[in-house]
């Protein structure tokens, strides 16, 4: 095995072979944890009603993602007519490859992570932003006037709550003083930013599981107005797709967040890894908790909440950290 | 000052709410694997009238085939009630009793006419059968196929 290693390094470079083997892991992370998240979602959505949940397929029913995901793929591909074909072909094939990009900077422990490039944040950000692209050209190009109300409704809920989730991650980025993902997690050496910053932490998490268009806010795929928002006219391995780039989604604000501001993959005793995927995965937990709690809110709420509430207080908490350490 | 009260409230009540689900994420499930486990009937469910055994001879049931229940039902369900008398007893012993349950409503005058109390309601909530013929419900077979059980 070292062997081939050698080789391998020898032909292509110790760091083209660290960005393959780092996409390769990542694309099997990216399936893993989609598959779980859908049965721990079924499982938290029946354990919150108090019911049993998914339980017939394998131990706890942990084979029903691979069941579900045989029967989507299994499905025939239906086109309907009158759709814009390139762009209806493209938005799922956009939507999934940012996700991919997203987790080359995340650093899962101390050196293990594909790429520690030094505006790291600024990746994530930029590419978690195309995903409002795909979901705009998937209603657009579907020719449908729900899935077209969704774009539209998608797109206005990611500027706004673009803004509030820069700003608190700026806040942690002016302590630090660096953009690299890695720089913020051993800042964190003695506390944890959430301390200093639990503000900033609560104003990101919210504008965090409105990026994702999850409940509450999941206005985009509002099930009892728009049918299903802009997947509407998705059927088969194109909607598993669009599934797949959600709960992925979620995982990367969960990871940012740990990042930001819950110390990363520091933690006593266990190795870095677990201490990180345990904090993703709670916070993956609460926004699942999030879902079966809270009701729908409505879009001018949405709106409201978000440019006349987190924004200001963003601004104030940006404006006042900078002073204070500026003192 | 009041919209900062107000958001306060806002979120105290969010808390509320999670709290509300992580008690009942963590309390046991109310609901059961259906085909698999099944929950009692409760003791007033009324599923088709069954016929109950005589406590004294449990071979027999308690009907002696007089037909009351029968002219006393307004659907007319219960189609036919025969009996015979035993040698060495005083009382006849139902040997058929016909309900259709298809035109049954369950109202139970059948079993509160019963002047020897022979009839009760049964717990069998699911029958299903392919034709209106698997409803015609023999209670005396269905008394000493119970009886064997």
């Amino acid at each position: 095995m070292t062997d081939v290693l050698k080789i391998a390094v020898e032909a292509i470079g110790q760091d083209t072979l660290r960005v393959i083997l780092g996409l390769i892991g990542v694309l099997i992370l990216v399936v893993i944890n989609a598959l779980m998240l859908t049965w721990a979602e079924r499982k938290v959505a029946g354990h919150m009603q108090r019911r049993i949940a998914a339980k017939e397929v394998g131990p706890f029913g942990l084979i029903q993602p691979i069941a579900d995901s045989l029967k989507l793929l299994g499905k025939e591909l239906i086109t309907p007519m009158k759709v814009d074909r390139v762009l209806y072909f493209l938005a799922p094939v956009i939507c999934f490859i940012p996700v991919l990009v997203s987790f080359v900077v995340i650093p899962f422990g101390e050196g293990l992570q594909v790429r520690d490039i030094n505006v790291g944040i600024l990746v994530i950000l930029a590419f978690s932003s195309l995903s409002v692209l795909s979901i705009f050209i998937a209603g657009w190009g579907s020719n449908n006037k729900y899935s077209l109300i969704g774009a539209a409704r998608s797109v206005a809920q990611n500027i706004a709550y673009e803004v509030p989730l820069l700003l608190s991650l700026l806040i942690v980025v002016i302590m630090v003083g660096s953009l690299s993902l890695k720089d913020i997690v051993e800042a964190q050496k003695g506390m944890w930013f959430i301390l200093y910053q639990p503000i900033a932490f609560l104003i990101y998490f919210i504008a965090g599981v409105a990026e994702t268009n999850r409940t509450p806010f999941d206005l985009p795929e509002a099930e009892s107005e728009l049918v299903a928002g802009f997947h509407t006219e998705y059927s088969g391995m194109r909607f598993a797709i669009f599934f797949l780039a959600e709960y992925t989604n979620i995982m990367i604000i969960s990871a940012v967040a740990t990042t930001f501001f819950l110390g990363g993959y520091l933690g006593p005793y266990l190795p870095g890894i677990v201490w990180f995927l345990i904090k993703t995965y709670f916070l993956v937990f609460v926004i699942l908790w999030f879902r079966w709690t809270f009701p729908r809110v409505r879009f001018d709420q949405l709106l409201n909440f978000s440019w006349k509430i987190l924004i200001p207080v963003s601004f104030i908490n940006l404006i006042v950290t900078g002073g204070i350490l500026k003192l | 000052m009041t919209k900062v009260t107000e958001i306060i409230k806002g979120a105290a009540s969010l808390i509320i709410g999670m709290g509300v689900t992580i008690k009942a994420f963590f309390s046991p499930v109310v609901t059961v694997q259906y085909p698999r486990q099944t929950i009692d009937i409760t003791p007033r469910f009324r599923g088709h009238t069954k016929l109950l055994g005589d406590e004294e001879m449990p071979e027999r049931t308690k009907c002696v085939a007089c037909g009351i229940c029968a002219k006393n039902c307004p659907s007319r369900s219960i189609k036919k009630v025969e009996g015979e008398k035993k040698e060495g007893e005083k009382k006849k012993t139902a040997t058929t009793y016909i309900l259709d349950f298809t035109t049954c409503s369950q109202c139970g005058i059948c079993v509160e006419s019963c002047p020897f109390d022979a009839l009760a309601f049964s717990a069998d909530y699911n029958p299903a059968g392919y034709s209106r013929e698997d409803f015609l419900y023999d209670l005396v077979k269905e008394y000493e196929k119970r009886k064997k059980v």
